[in-house]
């Protein structure tokens, strides 16, 4: 599904590269996890991928189901299934959200030619989702992300993920900021997506997310490069022992 | 002192095409109001609080002409349940108003209240007393030479709003207005305003509020791309009363609203707040002094403005906290979101304060659109030019949400929207 193929990014603003040759696949129905030390490039991974404006790809590809996503503004990206949990959610004074959730949902909808949702059905599945992430009608009544806990932000990252049901989530530390119970609460709303048809990429610092979001793959990234592939034992391996081992054997 | 000569010579030119009506128990203030222009005379370019807006097209003797726009839209307020009453270019319309008359309500027009009126108490006396520290020679222009106008009495809660309808039909109009509204103790109403009025519009509002008294406003100032308009509220506020204005302003060549308010008794409210769009040939400048003389009063200033194309905005906003009004409350927030390089948003916030124990603060702000926010709505699948939309809405909500009405907030949140979609295209 998504193919990423000898990514190199650097930064508009300076000559720093940040990408240096990422190469990944997420298949349909799997999840893949990412993980690495702080500054290997994970995020910028996720901000190329999602379309965040500072970032220049120098060399490579990234495809949906075959189709550039490089190329595409960060709307069209979101129409053809890509989503990103932000790490930091942004705050939204003024706009409530609710009206936020409805005006993405139908943009989508209009931008695949489909029919726009009505109040109706629209406010009835918003919560029956909000009921399972435990966000109340206060939540989506107050402006975006306005005043919500760490916690709080993150569960609306994952009712926005529930509502538009994007095919490729892209989850970046997701985990960071969140108490244990919190943690558990996100996961289940992420596990409730898992489907054949749809792919995840978590990136996370530490292997606790995953053991309650399992991946089917765990990637170590480091210097702008996955630098080894496994299964979840992996993340058990960077847990007990660090990146060092792995960054050494690799080297 | 003797007038320069220019500014002389302007006010002469003014004056000398205007006619006094005759307007029995008005008639001396009229007087009185007329010799003070003769001796402020009329704004000029070189006057310290018209720096930022230039008064000449508002000045010159004949005003210049505004086409007129029509369209099959509802006008704003069309759902509300209220009691019209219509101007056009400044003349009461009869056919076109409701009864006026209503519970807890009187209203009289200004072309022909009788003899003895209760107005007369108050007309061109508040005005009066907001020409200190600074001259507002246009309100005095306009106590001495309105035509029409209405005189509202509330001695009660009005069961719904009286709403002033300005129609704009002839393209060379010059239409003067000047109301008078009392509010007596314990009653509350909502006054409506919208509409462009004429080519060149001078309104003139006086408000008295007594100990408990209520009395909204909210006004969106009409379409009619070209007209101009110089309009001044004066409010006087007793105790533990309340007075909140709004104003939307969506276009218009050239708009300067003032706004004077004086508490006058302790804990009383007033919250005067503004937003205006404004694309390409735009000037907007709101002027704002509000002066704290009593114990515990509480004051709200928030002016928003979205501007585009090379358009303008103004800001003139004071606080003045007069010795003893201890416990004041005061806060001003003037902001602009510039959508482009070529706009300007000129503000000078003021605060003048001699008691000691008061708590005042001040802001202003001149922005573009925030990236990370723009990027959060478009990842989610919005577009563009809808997300921008969206963030300039949210921008304007601080100032918007000063309505205490949600209805009337949809109203007025209605208009923005159909702004920014016509922008659009």
């Amino acid at each position: 599904m998504l193919d990423i193929k000898n990514l190199h990014v650097q930064l508009e603003e300076e000559d720093k590269q940040i990408l240096k040759g990422v190469d990944l696949t997420v298949e349909a129905g799997k999840v893949h996890a990412i993980m690495g030390p702080n500054g290997s490039g994970k995020s910028t991974l996720s901000y190329v991928l999602s379309g965040r404006d500072g970032y220049e790809v120098t060399e490579g590809s990234a495809t949906l189901d075959g189709e550039d996503v490089l190329d595409m503004e960060p709307e069209e990206r979101a129409a053809a299934g890509i989503f990103l949990a932000f790490q930091y959610p942004v705050e939204i004074p003024g706009v409530g959200n609710m009206t936020f959730l409805r005006t993405a949902v139908n943009a989508q909808r209009k931008a695949r030619g489909e029919d726009e949702m009505s109040a109706t059905d629209f406010l009835k599945l918003v919560r029956a989702k909000a009921k399972d992430l435990k966000i109340d009608a206060d939540m989506l009544k107050r402006p975006v992300n306005v005043g919500f806990s760490g916690g709080e932000k993150k569960r609306n990252e994952i009712l926005q993920m529930a509502m538009l049901e994007p095919k490729m989530c892209i989850l970046d530390e997701t985990d960071s900021g969140l108490d244990v119970d919190a943690m558990k609460l996100v996961a289940d709303g992420v596990n409730a997506l898992r489907d054949e048809g749809r792919g995840f990429l978590v990136i996370t610092h530490y292997q606790r997310l995953l053991d309650h979001i399992q991946p089917d793959y765990v990637h170590i990234m480091a210097d702008g490069k996955i630098v080894k592939t496994g299964g979840p034992e992996l993340a058990l391996e960077v847990e007990n022992n660090g990146y060092a081992d792995i960054l050494a054997e690799v080297a | 002192m003797a007038l320069p000569k220019v500014k002389q010579d302007a006010t002469d030119a003014r004056l000398a095409v205007l006619d006094m009506p005759s307007g029995g128990w008005s008639d001396s203030a009229r007087q009185n109001a007329l010799s003070r222009v003769r001796s402020m005379g009329l704004p000029s370019a070189r006057d310290e609080y018209w720096k930022y807006t230039k008064p000449e097209t508002l000045v010159q003797p004949v005003a210049p002409s505004a086409a007129t726009f029509h369209s099959d839209e509802t006008p704003v307020f069309g759902d509300v349940d209220r009691l019209k009453i219509v101007f056009v270019d400044g003349v009461f319309d009869a056919e076109a108003s409701d009864a006026m008359a209503m519970e807890h309500v009187t209203i009289d027009r200004l072309a022909d209240a009788p003899d003895i009126h209760w107005a007369k108490d108050i007309y061109g006396e508040l005005e009066t007393r907001g020409q200190t520290p600074v001259h507002r020679p246009l309100a005095a222009l306009n106590t001495a030479f309105a035509s029409d106008g209405v005189l509202i009495h509330v001695t009660g809660k009005a069961p719904k709003p009286i709403s002033l309808l300005y129609r704009h039909e002839a393209e060379e109009s010059d239409a003067i207005l000047h109301h008078v509204v009392k509010v007596e103790s314990g009653a509350e109403l909502t006054i409506l305003e919208n509409g462009p009025a004429a080519a060149r519009f001078n309104k003139c509002m006086e408000i008295e509020i007594a100990d408990g008294g209520i009395l909204h406003h909210v006004r969106a100032q009409g379409r009619d791309h070209q007209r101009r308009a110089a309009t001044a509220m004066f409010a006087r506020l007793g105790a533990e009363s309340v007075f909140k204005s709004f104003t939307l302003t969506a276009n218009g060549v050239l708009t300067r609203n003032e706004m004077v308010v004086e508490l006058t008794g302790d804990d009383a409210i007033a919250h005067v707040a503004g937003a205006c769009v404004g694309d390409g040939d735009f000037h907007h400048d709101d002027t704002v002094f509000i002066t704290h003389d009593a114990l515990n009063c509480e004051s709200r200033q928030v002016f928003k403005k979205v501007l585009r194309n090379g358009a303008t905005g103004v800001f003139q906003g004071k606080i003045l906290v007069k010795e003893g009004a201890q416990k004041t409350d005061g806060y001003q927030i003037s902001q602009s979101l510039l959508l482009d390089d070529d706009s300007q948003f000129l503000a000078k916030p003021e605060l003048e304060i001699y008691a000691d124990d008061v708590a005042c603060s001040h802001g202003s702000t001149s922005g573009a659109i925030d990236e990370e926010g723009l990027f959060y709505l478009r990842s989610r699948g919005i577009e563009e030019g809808p997300a921008t939309d969206l963030l300039t809405i949210a921008f304007l909500a601080e100032a918007v949400m000063e309505i205490e009405d949600e209805a009337l907030q949809d109203e007025i949140n209605g208009r923005v929207d159909a702004w920014l979609s016509r922008r659009r295209g």
